[in-house]
């Protein structure tokens, strides 16, 4: 029995051809395979989002997902949102707002960041827009779902991405900035 | 994690026969759950046949006011549909309230109903499961067991279904559409799923390759006031203690009708047909509410780690009555 | 020559920020390298006996595998540590201990046939229950050995019965903190290479100079021929300042497979058994007071574990000395060795735990007392060290207090419990006092040389596991050189730079810090007094030691804070929020604010955490943590945190260090779980001692009607 596959992934602008065990996983494929560690490995059972990347375009645990299922997939890592070297002005606003301390889950979070304000901008509701009660913040309530999220919103939004270092009073405002503009 | 043979097939039917041939096989839909499973050596498919772009990704309106979402929708995309946010509003907060924003991108409606229970001992090769191995024994009932069931547990497993929507579609009496060896069939979301008796290895009624293709959700007029109520040890990102799915028709302060289920309860979504029996014709008052949970719950068996869930399941039952008597429309 | 603008007190972005924000800054795993194979290790199912057969075959005949590991075939090792005592015997002492390893050509092989490795045990009854411990049990409970020479492990001053039974107020609560695990987000990793007469490693450490002498001593090895590189660190919070079992089994699986680089990392769930915790503890205070709230007594016992093959003891109650002053004072500890991994160091390790039981003794005095629990530390605040009898070198705790108390809002406050609601939430507020030592590790080095273009290059085998090290240590040489921070290129990380101390105890400032300070002092100096102030062609190398501090024996020395929490806790399902934290504190001069506040700001988050989400759940049956994933064990997440608020009071010590540091890693979590549990209590009237404080704890269940607390 083949234990070994093609695929194609285009990494971050770069198509790939390589081959991999069944096995092996988006994240380990990026990590061991193409030399990309940009997304981290915490989990490895999608309960941390450090090795959150787009797939074709939108936010994923890439550590879940099989090379083999996504053949031919888009893939965009935080290395890959710095274009030609230019930082993403999310990755600018991490920096200005210390907004990580060891940088483990940094590459996670701003991917995460990226795509998350992309959805609520897409009208893509959260757990608080919907009315979830238990907010640390005001309570939660209906926030609007396009233009501007609140600090709950984004708190809840992100909570996929653990930061150990809990840098989270940082993140949310580094967010916002981006958010803001 | 076993190695194992992958495959796609252009078809429903050809997916299918695929799987009817390999017993120890699988679908795979987003595998958010399937793959952390194989990693631990849970699951150890020899086969997995990709299904992700095999059943429809959308959802539809159905003639008569109802919805269809196929199977193979993004938990994400199914929360933020109009037409599930308007109708069925505890729908799309029951998928909001679980998991992550990355993991609900990438799993499936279906696979959402298909997960595994979360009890430590079963997700532990190293310890004894009847769920996982038959006749080993169940680790819980005498060890760590704070997130687990208290209803319809049996001597041979208390573990609790993760899934918060399956909690919000057995309430709203959705249906299961499936295709399978034997052909295609609709079953009840209150049947899909079921108790674990004496054969706890089995989570659902379905069959050996039979393929969830679409959940119907029929029309529910007053399930636009409708809450998924989800009670957790951390504010976002874990899994229920408790759950309560509510829709509520109310006429001059009194329930006209009303459909709940709780999650984080038992082998299954709740179905909490006592407590809906009592409420309907009555007033919609706390006392009557909270009289309707606690008959809903006497039979509630808790352990020593989980007797809290008792009074937490009536007090959260009844808050959200409470919100949904008294909230807006 | 105009003097530069000084780099200490400067907020500087941290100088790694724009890789690490890219997921370019390398951590130890993600080292480019060439053929590597993948280790992957085998944990034993039981918790004690003794491996009686082995079968490899199975996971040998899988093609990719090169070789598996098991006591029968590993290197003999010479090693005094239990710890590192990897495969050298069938003898198993806890449950997940590593038994075997097996490497292969990919990740996925291996993991795949490290499952097929069959062990046989003989079992014996094993013994891992603390709480069994507690009572009447104390001829099998142990003195633990000290942890830092200047802090007895316990301390007895004037007759605490006769005062505590003479007080017109008494106190006596017993408190208790689960097990914690670290879980930075990295796991611990390891590429190993042996090189023929000697290894590299690069590995996720927050020492690479102790790995260095750890693994040469094991192996027999001079230390010049291991070479340990740990450039960046994915957050270690104590986890990584000890070797363990995980860097043995990757140095042995290299010297099986020469000039391959082996490449290892636990898992997430391994890390639960393989990479140490803080230890639970069962604590009791005893506090007699007048009424007017002034300490006639304090006690303070704590009961904690270490495991059978390495002594490591929390120092719970060693704050405790240092905080109130009372003529009559005890703190006893005791160590109970049971079938557990052995614990380690975590943040804060000591005030963590101690200060959680005495923060919150000191509430519930201040309501036997009718006082403002703010008022009753100001009346306790003592003029010298109530242990030592030494002047403090700064104490400023009551500061602090104020300074917290006005920013917080805190008057006016009704200290009724139950007494402020807002739409079915029950609302407190609480307040802790916060303390670390200024503390310095012996055996430093630093090696400044200055070239002829005018660049330093500042050379220290210190580590950043994300604290700022690497930014501070730059701002502290640029100071200490006079020159503009443009100039100094600061490099670490590697064990052929010079020796440091590990990274912990808040004292990487002081001990590296002041290495570096003592290296820019002589290298000023030589270049006036040798080279007329003028660089030589060759440039100047100058290599110096943390100098002594004359003072230790003068004055103590310690950071102290306040801690102030709001709480929500909902009427009906006992859900806790945490909507506001605020802390002040005083650890003298801060090098950069900006890095210094996010250390200060994950301590706070840290006490959250521990107030409310963490604890490893042991199985007392099979002895392993059962909840070992980040799924299970709860760490705080984005939503669960809301507005921190971090301040500090100006403080100016010439007596603790050069750089009139005190080090702000550990205190951020010292305070901050009793200072929520004591507004949890001004919410609800109900007193959580046993941590985390979940909400099953806040809901009567045997009332049906009633509501929290009611």
């Amino acid at each position: 029995m083949s234990t070994e596959v093609e695929v194609t992934l285009r990494v971050d602008g770069t198509p790939h051809r390589l081959t991999v065990d069944v096995r092996t996983t988006l994240l380990d494929a990026l990590r061991e395979r193409l030399g990309n560690t940009s997304a981290k490995k915490g989990c490895d059972h999608g309960q941390c989002g450090a090795c959150t990347v787009l797939l074709n375009g939108r936010r994923v645990n890439s550590c879940l997902a099989l090379a083999v299922a996504h053949d031919g997939a888009e893939i965009v890592t935080a290395a890959g949102l710095a274009l030609d070297g230019e930082l993403h002005p999310m990755q600018r606003a991490f920096i200005r707002h210390d907004a990580f301390q060891c940088g483990y889950c940094t590459p996670g979070q701003i991917v995460s960041a990226v795509a998350m304000l992309a959805e609520a901008e897409a009208g893509w509701p959260s757990a608080v827009t919907m009315g979830e009660p238990a907010g640390v913040g005001s309570g939660g309530g209906d926030g609007p779902t396009v233009g501007t999220v609140t600090d709950d919103e984004v708190r809840e939004r992100m909570s996929g991405n653990l930061c150990r270092c809990a840098a989270y009073a940082n993140i949310v405002p580094a967010i916002q900035e981006v958010a803001r503009r | 994690m076993r190695t194992f043979r992958y495959e796609r097939s252009s078809s429903v039917s050809g997916a299918v026969a695929l799987l009817a041939e390999a017993p120890h096989g699988a679908f795979l839909g987003g595998g958010t759950n399937l793959v952390d499973l194989m990693k631990l050596g849970v699951a150890q498919p020899d086969l997995l046949v990709d299904v992700r772009r095999l059943v429809s990704d959308r959802v539809e309106e159905l003639p008569g006011g109802g919805v269809r979402i196929g199977a193979g929708t993004p938990n994400s995309e199914c929360a933020a549909h109009p037409l599930v946010r308007q109708r069925y509003p505890m729908v799309s907060q029951a998928l909001l309230s679980g998991a992550s924003g990355q993991l609900r991108n990438l799993a499936t409606t279906a696979g959402n109903l298909l997960q595994r229970t979360r009890c430590p001992y079963f997700q532990d090769i190293t310890t004894a499961c009847n769920k996982r191995e038959p006749g080993t024994g169940c680790s819980a009932i005498e060890g760590h067991h704070r997130d687990l069931a208290i209803l319809g547990t049996s001597p041979e497993c208390v573990a609790t279904h993760p899934s918060d929507l399956a909690v919000a579609l057995a309430a709203l009496d959705a249906t299961v559409r499936t295709h399978g060896p034997g052909g295609e069939r609709v079953i009840s979301m209150t049947e899909l799923h079921r108790l674990p008796g004496p054969e706890p290895q089995r989570d659902t009624v379905l069959q050996h390759g039979e393929l969830i293709t679409a959940i119907d959700l029929p029309p529910a007029p007053f399930a636009t006031r409708s809450h998924f109520r989800k009670v957790r040890d951390r504010a976002s990102y874990a899994f229920a203690l408790v759950a309560v799915a509510a829709a509520i028709d109310l006429a001059d302060g009194v329930v006209r009708d009303v459909r709940i289920a709780l999650g984080g309860v038992a082998h299954k979504p709740w179905r909490a047909y006592r407590a809906e029996e009592l409420l309907r014709g009555g007033p919609a008052d706390e006392e009557r509410f909270r009289q309707a949970a606690e008959a809903e719950l006497a039979d509630a068996r808790p352990m020593p780690g989980n007797a809290f869930k008792v009074p937490l399941a009536r007090n959260t039952l009844v808050a959200t009555l409470l919100d949904l008597a008294g909230g807006p429309r | 020559m105009t003097t530069p603008v000084p780099a200490i007190g400067q907020p500087l972005d941290r100088f790694d920020g724009a890789e690490k924000v890219r997921g370019l800054a390398p951590y130890a795993f993600e080292h480019p390298v060439e053929h590597p194979v993948y280790l992957f290790a085998v944990q034993s199912t039981i918790a004690v006996g003794r491996i009686t057969a082995i079968d490899c075959s199975q996971a040998s005949a899988r093609p990719g595998v090169l070789a598996v590991l098991t006591h029968q075939n590993a290197p003999r090792l010479s090693t005094d540590n239990g710890e590192l005592r990897t495969l050298q015997s069938d003898e198993v002492t806890f449950r997940g201990q590593i038994v075997g390893g097996v490497i292969a050509e990919t990740s996925e092989i291996a993991r795949d046939a490290a499952g097929l490795v069959r062990m046989d045990y003989e079992e014996r009854p094993h013994n891992v229950d603390l709480r069994g411990e507690v009572p009447g049990h104390r001829e099998r409970l142990k003195v633990p050995d000290e942890v830092l020479p200047i802090f007895p492990m316990d301390t007895s001053e004037g007759d605490v019965d006769a005062a505590l039974a003479s007080a017109a107020v008494r106190v006596d609560s017993r408190y208790s903190t689960p097990w914690y695990t670290h879980n930075a987000l990295e796991p611990h990793t390891t590429i190993a290479c042996w090189t023929g007469d000697g290894f590299t490693l690069r590995l996720s450490t927050q020492g690479v100079t102790g790995i260095q002498a750890a693994v040469a001593g094991a192996f027999r090895l001079d230390p010049s021929r291991v070479r340990v590189i740990s450039p960046h660190v994915g957050g270690a919070f104590g986890s990584k300042v000890y070797p363990r079992a995980d860097v043995v089994l990757a140095a042995m699986a290299a010297r099986l497979v020469p000039g391959r680089p082996v490449k290892f990392a636990l898992t997430r769930q391994q890390t639960f058994s393989q990479t140490g915790y803080r230890p639970p503890t069962f604590q009791r205070v005893r506090l007699g007071a007048g009424s007017d709230g002034r300490l006639v007594a304090i006690e303070h016992n704590a009961i904690e574990q270490t495991s059978k093959i390495r002594q490591f003891a929390e120092h719970s109650t060693r704050a405790t000395p240092s905080m109130y002053a009372a003529p009559n004072r005890r703190t006893q500890q005791w160590v109970a060795e049971l079938d557990v991994p052995t614990p380690t160091i975590m943040r804060a390790p000591g005030e963590a735990s101690g200060m959680f039981a005495l923060e919150s003794a000191m509430d519930e005095l201040a309501i036997a007392c009718d006082l403002d629990p703010i008022e009753l530390r100001i009346r306790n605040e003592p003029q010298v060290h109530p242990h030592f009898q030494l002047p403090f070198s700064s104490r400023n705790l009551v500061a602090c207090l104020q300074e917290g108390a006005r920013r917080f809002g805190w008057e006016p406050r009704d200290p009724t419990p139950r007494a402020r609601r807002d739409g079915g939430w029950l609302i407190g507020t609480g307040v802790a006092a916060a303390t670390y030592p200024v503390l310095r590790l012996p055996g430093s080095k630093a090696t400044i040389r200055v070239g002829p273009d005018g660049r330093y290059l500042v050379l220290i085998a210190a580590v950043d596991i994300g604290t700022g090290t690497r930014t501070a240590l730059t701002q502290v040489a640029a100071d200490a050189l006079q020159v503009d921070i443009e100039q100094v290129d600061l490099r670490l990380g590697d064990s052929t730079y010079p020796p440091a101390a590990e990274e912990g105890a808040s004292a990487g400032i002081t001990s590296w810090g002041a290495a570096i300070h003592e290296a820019a002092d002589q290298l000023r100096q030589r270049l006036t007094t040798e080279h007329g102030g003028t660089v030589p062609a060759d440039g100047l190398e100058v290599t110096a030691d943390t100098p002594d501090n004359p003072y230790l024996k003068q004055y103590a020395m310690h950071s102290f804070g306040a801690q102030f929490a709001e709480v929500r806790v909902n009427e009906r399902t006992g859900e806790i929020r945490v909507p506001r934290q605020l802390g002040v504190f005083a650890c003298g001069r801060i090098v950069n604010p900006k890095t210094a506040r996010s250390q200060l700001l994950g301590g706070m988050t840290w006490g959250l955490s521990m107030a409310l989400h963490e604890q490893s759940v042991l199985d007392l049956r099979f002895g392993h943590v059962v909840n070992h994933d980040l799924a299970q064990y709860h760490i705080s997440s984005n939503a669960d945190v809301g507005a921190i608020e971090v301040h500090w009071i100006e403080e100016d010590d010439p007596y603790v260090n050069p750089m009139r540091t005190k080090g702000v890693g550990e205190i951020g979590i010292v305070g901050a779980a009793a200072a929520i549990a004591n507004a949890v209590y001004h919410a609800t009237g109900v007193r959580i001692r046993d941590l985390p404080i979940t909400l099953d704890k806040l809901l009567p269940g045997d009332r049906p009607g009633s509501e929290v607390g009611g």
